[in-house]
């Protein structure tokens, strides 16, 4: 699943879908990642990375991805 | 430069002469003189300085054409009009009937025609949809309540009834649907439209025609504020391919010739369905003028006989957000008006 290529992000974690209009507010780390996935980064990387940046167990961290891959898909970030 | 502006009504329901005039003095500046041309003395456009110069009165539609010939050469006598743009769907009709003896006293127009403004009317827009193959809503005229009746058992509840020229509802029983038939048909006559209810996204798109089948000028706009009366009061606008071609193909198609926005829905599987087209600029043109295609501006040089290219770009992600303003204004500037209906608020530099 990779995010759309038009998707705005900012580094206070305002996201906004040009195509919709619809906008969101992230945390840092959100914006963060979707940074991370624009610019084609593999899942496996970012998660590896996030493990060595934050105090996460890895079972923890693939919950919360699966969790952030449905927000990304509900809000229509995602290529389809 | 002299235009007559019609559209003067900043309320809650606004009409876009106000928007069509900051678009306007934003590209002439000073040059440009502006006559308001008003229906009713408490249109807020007709005490704004820094929109109007001067403010005439003008009879309602249904005074028929030869009223409205006689009141605007007076004022063509007093100003010396170089052009008039309507900004009403319901007196579009006098003025496209009028267009020629307006051309013939130098007071130039750019206006669909008869033929494309009864085409696009909501009354129309099932066949429309049909004709140039674009996805409308279904709908039923219903000149009755045995109309209606038959009306939702083919399209279901919820229920959209709309009034033949302006308002709608959604109405998701029988008793209301009836409660806004007879509500909509004593304020706009018959026959009311009952319509099938898309759920989806609300979009708008203004665009600008020049009447040989050449899109001048598009911007998407979704709504992000959207008042009870269905009216956006904020919106930005989007990127979307599928949107330009559209307004490209409805321009195509009709061969329309001049402003224009299309109210559009998009369901959850991305379909966008018209659900009315409106023959003359919105009231939130001038989000065009910030998102860098002033349309108002480009209909005036056509109009002059200028050519213009049609723009190729705007600026995603501008918004507009509308507001209310409590402007303080004299008695007497209300008793001018409403006493010999013309009234000039100009500053006058000393």
């Amino acid at each position: 699943m990779r995010i759309k290529k038009n998707i705005a992000t900012s580094e206070n974690g305002f996201i906004f879908n040009p195509a919709t209009g619809d906008s969101f507010s992230g945390n840092s780390i959100a914006s963060e990642i979707i940074l991370a996935m624009k610019t084609g980064t593999e899942a496996e990387q970012i998660k590896q990375d996030i493990l060595l940046k934050y105090e996460v167990t890895p079972d923890q961290l693939d919950r919360d991805w699966e969790d952030w891959m449905v927000q990304l898909k509900e809000a229509n970030l995602l290529e389809i | 430069m002299i235009i007559g502006i019609t559209g003067l009504n900043a309320n809650d329901n606004p009409g876009p002469g106000v928007a069509v005039i900051r678009a306007l003095r934003e590209e002439f500046g000073p040059p440009l003189t502006i006559i308001g041309l008003s229906y009713e003395s408490l249109e807020p456009g007709i005490y704004l300085d820094n929109v109007v110069d001067k403010t005439y009165q003008i009879p309602y539609p249904t005074a028929g054409t030869s009223a409205l010939k006689d009141r605007l050469e007076y004022i063509h006598e007093q100003e010396g009009l170089d052009m008039i743009i309507p900004n009403y769907d319901s007196e579009l009709y006098n003025f496209i009937k009028i267009a020629p003896w307006l051309k013939s006293m130098g007071i130039k127009t750019f206006l669909p025609t008869h033929d494309q403004l009864a085409a696009r009317d909501k009354v129309n827009l099932s066949e429309f949809g049909k004709e140039f193959g674009f996805s409308v809503p279904a709908d039923y005229k219903v000149n009755n309540l045995n109309d209606l009746t038959k009306a939702a058992e083919e399209l279901g509840y919820p229920l959209v009834v709309k009034g033949k020229f302006y308002e709608a509802y959604v109405n998701h029983t029988a008793d209301v649907a009836q409660k806004s038939f007879h509500q909509l048909s004593a304020k706009w006559g018959l026959p009311v439209i009952a319509q099938q209810f898309i759920k989806g996204t609300e979009i708008n798109i203004a665009g600008l025609g020049d009447g040989k089948g050449n899109t001048i000028s598009v911007i998407p706009m979704r709504k992000l504020y959207i008042t009870d009366k269905g009216k956006a009061w904020a919106g930005i606008t989007i990127e979307d391919d599928s949107l330009i071609k559209l307004a490209q193909k409805f321009v195509k198609a009709t061969k329309w010739k001049g402003g224009f926005e299309l109210e559009i829905m998009r369901d959850a599987d991305g379909e966008l369905f018209i659900m009315e087209i409106n023959p003359r600029f919105p009231a939130w043109v001038y989000l065009t003028v910030g998102a860098g295609q002033n349309q108002p501006t480009a209909l005036v040089r056509m109009a002059m006989g200028e050519h213009v290219e049609p723009f190729t770009e705007y600026v995603v992600g501008k918004m507009f957000i509308r507001y209310s303003w409590d402007h303080i204004t004299d008695i007497t500037d209300f008793q001018q008006f409403s006493a010999f209906g013309e009234l000039s608020v100009a500053k006058v530099n000393l």
